[in-house]
């Protein structure tokens, strides 16, 4: 049989090396994620607030961090942080800052469309029969936020974990890394294996990534309102 | 006046340091009373409403609800509102809850009645509205006038001193304004004591006690429907009424 470079991924732990690159990748997403949902909820309500001062300084906040790319905040807050504060933090570390800075951004504006997109007299039905300010957005505008929030903030996990795929330029070892020194260690033996250790990072991204977006159009459907 | 429920005192509501919406209004209205308020679009109807509701701040003047004050500072306009229900032009249902839901939400969190007792008689009230079988269906399932009964049971449920109905047919198709005007015609021949604010002229005649002509933020007329109606004394209450009159179009 032609040698098609496939025996690569059966090679020792070589798959399992991957998956372990993968869940690095998923850790690295979720962690970040979660800082996003906490501190994006905060933001959002803030920027959907009345005070426009605070609207301002989360509009500029936004903007910087849609227009810079996530490479660039990788750079300067890994590098930069060695280079001129002198702090030398891990590319772990770095990464959650900085996808936590961008989920952070993205999360904060879905919250704030989430929240303005409740019509005002939602909010005046509610008081009319009586509920006060915390039982109204407890029972009221809360839930329906969640429901309009839902499949874009999964949206947004999926985002992030694509986006996880650049830490591996401050030395990050996830997924993409444990491939890149897969393919460097049989470079000689096996030079076909950059097609299969890639094509196989391309299945693991997507067997990720696929239910989270399916469920989020399942979710889409489910809760409209 | 002796037997008024709800009564206002040189109300005065403006927007923003503009013109005021509302001049010293004062009016009130007695226990199973039904008064309709008519006027242009603009003329302040809605305000007043919602101002009797405390939805918006009033500059100057009183409230009074079974003679006490309440919109003095301080006082609790949450209690206030529980006695004085509100329906919306626009049906606001809650639209991710069910229609038994939406009609025992309040009971259960601000008068902190029973669950089970709560909807018992939320099903006692569908029923009456002939809406009992859409009691698990959510808002969006139902058709305007449908969701329009149902807020109007979810504000009755709170056993309101007073309902406010602001032109609650406005956003409805011709042919559902009929089934949400039974519902209040019915509520008016129990002695629901009302106040409508509406287009509907037709229905205004029949279900009045008295009927209010409001105009630029002042109570230009007021007087039994019939004479209203049929012999306006103003001058600008006749225009107001000749602009329902479509013969009197120029073609």
């Amino acid at each position: 049989m032609q040698d098609s470079g496939i025996q690569v991924l059966f090679q020792g732990i070589n798959f399992v090396r991957l998956l372990e690159g993968l869940w690095v990748s998923l850790k690295l997403a979720l962690v970040s994620m979660a800082f996003s949902m906490v501190l994006g909820f905060l933001m959002g309500i803030l920027m959907a607030g009345r005070n426009r001062i605070v609207g301002f300084v989360c509009r500029v906040y936004l903007e910087i961090v849609r227009i810079m790319p996530q490479l660039v905040l990788l750079f300067l807050v890994y590098f930069g942080a060695a280079k001129h504060l002198g702090i030398d933090i891990s590319g772990e570390l770095a990464a959650v800052i900085v996808f936590s800075f961008w989920g952070t951004a993205e999360m904060g504006d879905l919250v704030r469309s989430a929240l303005i997109s409740i019509p005002k007299h939602q909010y005046e039905s509610g008081y009319s029969l009586g509920l006060s300010r915390m039982q109204l957005y407890r029972h009221i505008i809360l839930p329906q936020t969640f429901r309009r929030l839902l499949p874009s903030a999964v949206n947004l996990l999926t985002r992030m974990i694509k986006t996880t795929s650049l830490a591996v330029l401050i030395g990050v070892v996830e997924v993409v890394k444990v491939g890149k020194q897969i393919i460097d260690a049989s470079r000689y033996e096996n030079p076909k294996a950059a097609l299969w250790i890639y094509g196989t990072i391309f299945i693991l991204y997507f067997a990720v990534c696929f239910p989270i977006s399916k469920l989020s159009t399942v979710l889409e459907k489910k809760l409209q309102v | 006046m002796e037997g008024a429920i709800l009564q206002t005192i040189q109300l005065t509501k403006s927007f923003d340091g503009m013109q005021p919406v509302l001049k010293e209004i004062s009016f009130s209205i007695n226990k199973g009373e039904v008064v309709v308020i008519v006027g242009p679009s603009g003329c302040g109807k809605s305000t007043f409403l919602r101002c009797l509701n405390r939805l918006e701040e009033i500059d100057a003047g009183e409230i009074l609800l079974d003679g006490e004050n309440i919109s003095e500072a301080g006082k609790n306009i949450y209690e206030y509102r529980e006695k004085v229900g509100m329906v919306f032009q626009s049906y606001e249902l809650f639209p991710h809850k069910t229609v038994l839901e939406n009609v025992t939400l309040a009971p259960v969190l601000v008068q902190k009645r029973n669950k089970r007792q709560a909807r018992e008689e939320a099903e006692k009230l569908l029923k009456r509205i002939g809406l009992l079988e859409k009691k698990d269906m959510y808002p969006r399932q139902l058709s305007g006038g449908q969701k329009q009964r149902v807020a109007i049971v979810r504000a009755l449920i709170m056993n309101p001193e007073i309902l406010l109905l602001d032109e609650i047919t406005a956003a409805l198709d011709p042919e559902m304004v009929r089934e949400v005007l039974q519902v209040v015609s019915e509520l008016a021949r129990e002695g629901m004591t009302m106040i409508i604010v509406t287009h509907e002229m037709d229905f205004a005649k029949a279900v009045a006690d008295r009927v209010i002509f409001l105009d630029k933020g002042e109570i230009v007329e007021e007087g039994e429907p019939k004479e209203f109606f049929s012999y306006p004394k103003t001058e600008r209450a006749k225009k107001f009424l000749n602009t329902f009159h479509y013969e009197a179009l120029e073609i």
